[in-house]
């Protein structure tokens, strides 16, 4: 571990609490993965490691490397930009493709599909079986 | 003093995000929808990063932060390309 | 200039982005980000997306300010009701909200804002009736939900970009 040597206390206190803080958060969220009772419950537990948890440990990672190379290293921004953008969408493909397959199984639990919206499928079926 | 304190701080950080992975894991095997075990996969690859990044910080290499990199890119379409596959049952229509 | 440029915005965004990447200032890494930020821009000018008109820059800022103390806040309400031991009083459920913001890109800028804060998902937007579904964590009293989604997210994002 040459490299840990060279960081200032300055430095080094506040990314190991950054560091421990963000593991906790991630480890929570893993946790709430296992208790939480339904699928809709689970995909909340998630995001809790990849919003603070990995703002956490970029935060961490950032003051680390501008302390060791004197000036500031922004590689990290890349990440979080990244995972601040991805993370809804694919936890909303997700929450949305267990929406319709609950849909297509009946489920009771999951709210159906309005009338006036079902009613506007079918009109919609019509015309394209029309104009085949 | 401090350096010690980081280094530990370091440790005890991937073995939570080690216990954090093993969660997921679990959730991915045991899951009882498909759904669920795709979340599972989700959260695996998104810790799996987080322990890449601070391995990154113990070593002071730059190499590791492109591998977490690679890992976001990569992770965030495969579980796009999932939840599409749960949602039609192809991937490309 | 619209054709050579049609989205300085993004220009510099994929620039920036190729900068950050080597962590280099040379002049070939500028030059090539150069040429690799105009191809981005033609390549997305061949596709023809929706134009997006951002207005109130001041209101956007305060709304980004905002939702990260929510997602402060919601992070460690929701750690809490993880590492809670009881389970019973817990009470979580599907929640319906209409809307009336309809531009495609404040949509999606509502959709990242309420997913990315833990406790609050976003399952699905009905474009013809505009109303949305989401699934709250925590569903203690479903009239401040709608508050807050109407109040504190959709009227901000309204300003920008209505």
């Amino acid at each position: 571990m040459m490299p840990l040597e060279n960081v200032p206390a300055w430095a080094a206190v506040p990314a190991a609490i950054l560091v421990l803080a963000g593991a906790s958060l991630a480890l929570i969220g893993s946790v709430g993965l296992l208790r939480l009772r339904s699928f809709y419950e689970r995909v909340h537990a998630p995001t809790l490691g990849t919003s603070m948890g990995m703002a956490c440990v970029l935060l961490a990672s950032m003051i680390v490397f501008s302390a060791l190379q004197v000036r500031p290293v922004l590689h990290e921004l890349l990440i979080a930009v990244f995972m601040l953008v991805t993370t809804p969408v694919t936890l909303m493909l997700l929450a949305r493709a267990s929406l319709y397959r609950d849909r297509a199984e009946g489920n009771d639990e999951v709210p159906q599909v309005a009338a006036s919206q079902k009613e506007a499928e079918v009109v919609e079926e019509r015309a394209e079986s029309g104009m085949r | 003093m401090t350096t010690t304190l980081l280094a530990g701080a370091l440790l005890l950080a991937q073995m939570l995000l080690g216990i954090a992975m093993g969660c997921a894991v679990f959730r991915m095997l045991r899951g009882p929808r498909a759904q669920d075990r795709v979340v599972g996969l989700d959260t695996l690859y998104v810790n799996g990063m987080l322990m890449l990044l601070i391995f990154g910080i113990r070593t002071g290499s730059t190499l590791y932060f492109e591998a977490a990199l690679v890992i976001a890119l990569l992770g965030f379409v495969g579980t796009a390309a999932l939840a599409k596959f749960l949602m039609r049952g192809e991937v490309i229509e | 200039m619209r054709r050579l440029l049609p989205y300085p915005l993004l220009w510099v965004a994929l620039l920036l982005l190729w900068v950050l990447l080597n962590e280099s200032l040379s002049p070939g890494t500028i030059l090539l980000g150069i040429v690799l930020a105009f191809v981005g821009c033609w390549c997305l000018a061949l596709l023809k997306p929706a134009r997006a008109r951002v207005r109130r820059p001041a209101v956007a800022l305060r709304l980004l300010g905002m939702v990260l103390a929510d997602i402060y806040r919601s992070s460690i309400a929701v750690a809490l009701i993880i590492l809670s031991p009881k389970r019973k009083d817990r009470r979580s459920g599907f929640l319906s909200i209409p809307l009336e913001l309809r531009d495609p890109y404040g949509l999606a800028v509502l959709a990242c804002i309420l997913t990315a804060a833990p406790g609050t998902a976003w399952v699905e937007f009905d474009s013809a009736k505009g109303t949305l579904l989401l699934h709250i964590l925590d569903l203690v009293d479903e009239a401040t939900w709608v508050d807050t989604v109407k109040n504190r997210y959709e009227r901000p994002l309204m300003e920008i970009f209505q």
